[in-house]
């Protein structure tokens, strides 16, 4: 719940589809195609019939830039150069920035002959949405980020009667295209809960027609329920995509379904699977704090996950989110024998209730007493809130009655010390 | 009330949604700090029909009311001192609820726990709360506490906590955190390692909060009974450096210990979010390292990891009372609170007699039992109604003939035409435009000694004849001389000797060849031989015959004789004539409402009118 990320090609669907009503004139191609690893060619060209008559441009649409300089942009390129690039890349690995990842996904435009190549793009803080514009796209950008304009327009104001003109004082002739562009691009910004938008380049054709070449954005996925007409269509969601490199495995997706279904809040993201360290911590605060303790303390790289459950989950979710843990940390017992960490951690509760969260827990122990042993994994408990008493005993129940190594400590330990005792038992075995 | 606080004991609050665990601790608290007043003036529940309706909480052993609104209109016209409300409608309607309170003249602070408002939503509010000089704390949080004074909602947790982190009297520490959780932690840590809290903000870990880390501390700064602030931060957003710029400009002068989490991100693949949606590093300013080396430079005390944070926490106080900045705390000792009945029957410190003991089902578990069976196993197994009469009005499973024979009776007694009292009660009454449930009640309430009563009374006399052995013509005589009436389930009015019903005749025939003893019937037929050489009409008519056959079904069954007297004494034989015929007594009352018959009104000429 929070600004995510969307794909360059579902941006553009959403200003072709949303700019009109402000612009009229913003007479957007709309020609948009993706192509995958398992994209009908064949099929794709009988609907979308230019790729076939026009020039083209590819390029992957994978949430990351500076695709021109990793010679992943083709331009100008006919139907079988297209194919030849897409037979190419698709489904190689490379290696982004510093992150390795499958490319499986690439944008199909017409391409636009185009001298110039202009920078707009509007973010927002506590008081205003800011516009920011330049003569100076594209690749160039940065080293130019002084002759960007910074236009804040305060909450509440009516861009239609904001003077941006008077901000932008240079524009001369094109004026009258970009002010009504750029205030219509702030109204379906403002309009549809973007929390980023970022078109760099956009051109200006010949016929004096405003074209978006690249375009990032971010949607406040928090306001999914006020858009139900566009992109927060319950039956047809629009997607937000891991970064690249990230896919998300199916534990993350089961976890994500579950938190979806109720008012409780699921987290997990897998850091490392064959790591030694796991967490499941309450609370967005304390995971958190115990995730910087363990990193702070130098195990880091044995970190396994980030997680985190609050909200008072019911006994039957919190189960599914211990087992999936569970299984987890005993999937790849280590080679050598190591012991694995699982800290089943959370400061002192103000509602969620410690009995019925640890009821789940104790049930998913159980299940899999036999894995637990065999990954030679031991348990740190640190917790307290509503019926602490009873749900501290009970793990320290079910530590004696399987033998699994279960140590239990209350509110009285300070909330991350189980990671100290972690690190000491390390240093002790090497 | 100084400007730099925001609850005191006096305060009230209104609380929209109606969440009865966070009211009913909020009451707790104000018992275990002694306020003269609850801290909740009224509670706002839009779902409800009543314009104003009234809810009961404990206030200690005792119990209070709290008026409950329709509309936070009307609740704020009537409660003009409430001057804070705690917001519990969901992301979807967070918004306009604590727009209108915003807007209002009294309310002066807002708390907004829904996590999920979106971010448009949250910065238009702040902007109202900034124009009209008002306090939201959240959204996506628990709220706060002002130790001894007021608690917002379900923050602090359990009485028990309260008790330990010493939150019923103000301490000298003002905290303020983004993580709700934790601030629970945090005030017991704080209370671990100093005087305790005096107060404690969780402005919720959202990118655009309402109140800020800043703005709580600058309250904390100007509070004088405040000597000492703790404060955490996280990851994401710049909101740590209106701190970092307070302490340079000399605005936070009082010492503050404080640590941003999120250290860890460093290691983490890039962009992944926390738990809280604010929690993501945007740039390098934004990353829990940057802000914790910047708030050091400040001035602040910030640990070297969230380890030794409550080492920080207590040599700094230990300094304050070194220099004689902090007045000791005379302790005090807070009421018990009452527990609750629930708990001490889960406990087992309490016990209490039940009012009411039932034998026949249980709807507790996962499928409702009858007599032990479960629904589910009698739907599978394609079990009878008679099965399931047997179950509810015996207690046990019927052989197949008794199911069969039950099953029979309610065929025959569903319906025996219009003109028949019942039938004729249930058609009036659904014409004069009532109800299904008043025109049965209406049939059914006519049912007694002379409507239906011939089976219950045919049975009686029978049954005490072959206790008291008497011979066919000893208990027509007795009937006739003692008791003086016609015989009951004798005579027929068209029917006769000669020209037999032959409802009665299945009914014997099934008795025949399905009771292994069947002495009532044997009884009734030989009275019949006797009635009939006197008339040929007075033959056993149908309802006699189902009294009587039913009293030979109870003797085949494992039934002993107090059983049997049991089941008769239970009116069990009227509870067969009442379910047969109200089959019959709802079709006819179906005929009229789908006909919408009208008003009834019975003719002059049926009516002999006379002085």
């Amino acid at each position: 719940m929070a600004q995510k990320n969307i794909y360059e090609y579902d941006a553009k669907k959403l200003l072709a589809s949303q700019l009109p009503k402000y612009y009229p004139k913003f007479e957007y191609h709309d020609k948009l195609a993706i192509v995958q690893s398992d994209t009908d060619l064949n099929q794709l060209i009988s609907v979308e019939t230019w790729i076939k008559s026009e020039k083209l441009v590819a390029k992957p649409d994978q949430l990351f830039g500076k695709r021109g300089k990793a010679n992943l942009l083709l331009l100008d390129a006919n139907f079988d150069e297209m194919k030849q690039f897409c037979r190419n890349n698709l489904d190689k690995v490379f290696e982004i920035g510093n992150v390795r990842g499958e490319l499986n996904r690439l944008l199909i435009e017409p391409f636009i002959p185009h001298e110039k190549e202009y920078y707009v793009s509007i973010t927002s803080d506590r008081e205003n949405d800011i516009i920011h514009f330049s003569f100076e796209g594209g690749i160039f950008i940065e080293e130019n980020w002084d002759k960007v304009y910074h236009i804040p327009v305060p909450l509440g104001i009516d861009i239609n009667t904001f003077d941006l003109l008077s901000k932008m004082p240079d524009l001369g002739d094109l004026k009258d295209i970009l002010i009504p562009f750029i205030k219509a691009l702030f109204q379906v910004y403002i309009d549809q809960d973007f929390a980023f938008l970022e078109i760099n380049p956009f051109a200006i054709t010949g016929d004096k027609k405003i074209v978006p070449l690249d375009v990032k954005a971010r949607l406040d996925d928090t306001a999914a329920f006020l858009h139900q007409d566009t992109w927060g269509n319950p039956d047809n969601p629009i997607e937000f995509p891991a970064g690249f490199g990230q896919k998300s495995t199916i534990e993350e997706d089961r976890i994500r379904d579950l938190d979806e279904k109720t008012g409780a809040s699921l987290k997990l993201k897998i850091l490392n699977k064959n790591g030694r360290v796991w967490t499941m911590v309450a609370g967005g605060g304390a995971s958190v704090i115990y995730t910087d303790t363990v990193v702070d303390l130098g195990l880091g790289k044995e970190l396994g996950n980030y997680g985190e459950y609050s909200g008072n989950p019911s006994r039957e979710h919190t189960e599914i989110y211990a087992q999936t843990i569970i299984d987890l940390i005993t999937e790849n017992p280590d080679l050598q024998g190591k012991p694995k960490y699982l800290i089943i951690g959370g400061g002192i509760a103000n509602f969620t209730d410690v009995k019925v969260t640890f009821t789940g827990i104790v049930s998913a122990i159980k299940n899999s007493v036999d894995k637990l042993k065999k990954a030679n994994v031991k348990i740190f408990v640190r917790r307290g809130g509503p019926n602490e008493k009873q749900g501290l005993e009970m793990m320290e129940k079910v530590g004696k009655e399987t033998g699994i190594p279960i140590e239990v400590f209350d509110r009285y330990t300070h909330m991350t010390r189980v990671v100290e005792l972690i690190k000491k038992a390390e240093e002790g075995k090497t | 009330m100084e400007k730099f606080e925001l609850f005191d004991r006096k305060t009230q609050a209104i609380i929209y949604g109606f969440q009865q665990a966070a009211i009913q601790r909020m009451i707790d608290f104000d018992y275990l700090c002694r306020r003269e007043i609850p801290s909740i003036a009224a509670v706002i529940r839009p779902t409800q029909d009543a314009a104003i309706a009234y809810h009961k909480v404990f206030w200690g052993s005792k119990e209070i009311v709290v008026p409950v609104y329709k509309t936070l209109q009307m609740a704020i016209k009537k409660h003009p001192n409430a001057d804070v409300m705690i917001n519990f409608s969901s992301f979807r309607s967070a918004y306009p609820t604590s727009k209108e309170a915003l807007e209002s003249d009294t309310i002066r602070t807002v708390a907004i726990i829904a996590e999920g408002m979106p971010e448009r939503q949250s910065r238009h509010l702040l902007k109202i709360a900034e124009e009209k000089d008002k306090i939201i704390i959240g959204p996506a949080t628990v709220g706060g506490i002002r130790a001894g004074a007021f608690k917002i909602g379900n923050s602090a947790g359990t009485t028990e906590n309260i008790i330990l982190s010493k939150l019923y009297r103000p301490g000298s520490i003002g905290f303020v955190s983004k993580s709700g959780g934790l601030s629970n932690e945090m005030n017991f840590m704080i209370a671990q390692n100093t005087d305790g809290i005096y107060e404690g903000i969780a402005i919720g870990g959202d990118r655009y909060p309402g109140s800020r880390l800043v703005d709580h501390l600058m309250r904390y700064e100007a509070n004088p009974k405040i000597k000492m602030l703790v404060s955490l931060g996280e990851i994401g957003g710049k909101d740590e450096y209106d701190i970092v710029n307070a302490l340079k400009s000399g605005k936070v002068t009082k010492p503050l210990v404080i640590w941003v989490a999120g250290t860890a991100a460093k290691i983490l693949p890039s962009g992944l979010q926390f738990g809280h949606a604010g929690a993501m590093a945007g740039s390098d300013m934004e990353t829990a390292e940057a802000k914790n080396k910047a708030l050091r430079d400040a001035g602040a005390i910030v640990p070297d990891s969230y380890e030794d944070l409550d080492k920080r926490i207590r040599e700094t106080f230990e300094k304050l009372k070194q220099e004689g900045k902090v007045t000791p705390i005379e302790e005090i000792e807070p009421p018990e609170i009452p527990i609750d009945f629930g708990d001490a029957t889960r406990m087992g410190l309490v016990r209490r007699s039940s009012d009411v003991i039932v034998t026949i089902s249980d709807d507790r578990g996962d499928v409702p039992t009858f007599a032990g069976v479960g629904l589910d196993t009698i739907i599978r197994e394609s079990k009878s109604i008679g099965y399931v009469i047997g179950l509810l009005w015996f207690k046990r499973e019927l052989p197949e003939f008794a199911q069969q024979f039950i099953e029979i009776v309610v065929k025959l007694t569903a319906d025996h035409g219009p003109a028949v009292s019942g039938a004729h009660n249930a058609i009036i009454t659904a014409r004069a435009g009532k109800d299904l449930m008043s025109a049965l009640a209406s049939g059914i309430l006519t049912i007694g000694p002379r409507f239906g009563g011939a089976i219950s009374d045919a049975a009686k006399y029978i049954r005490e004849a072959l206790q008291k052995g008497m011979q066919p013509q000893e208990f027509v005589n007795y009937m006739k001389d003692v008791v003086n009436i016609n015989i009951p389930g004798i005579g027929h009015r068209i029917k006769s000797v000669q020209n037999p019903d032959v409802r009665v005749q299945l009914l014997k025939e099934f008795v025949f060849k399905n009771f292994q003893k069947h002495p009532h019937l044997d009884l009734a037929l030989e009275v019949e031989k006797i009635t009939t050489s006197k008339r040929n009409n007075l033959i056993l008519n149908v309802d006699g015959c189902i009294g009587i056959t039913f009293l030979d079904l109870l003797e085949n069954l494992d039934f002993s004789p107090e059983e049997i007297e049991d089941v008769i004494y239970s009116e069990a034989l009227n509870g067969l004539f009442v379910l047969g015929r109200s089959i019959g007594m709802m079709g006819h009352i179906f005929d009229q409402k789908r006909q919408r018959a009208g008003l009834y009104r019975q003719p002059w000429d049926e009516i002999l009118f006379s002085e």
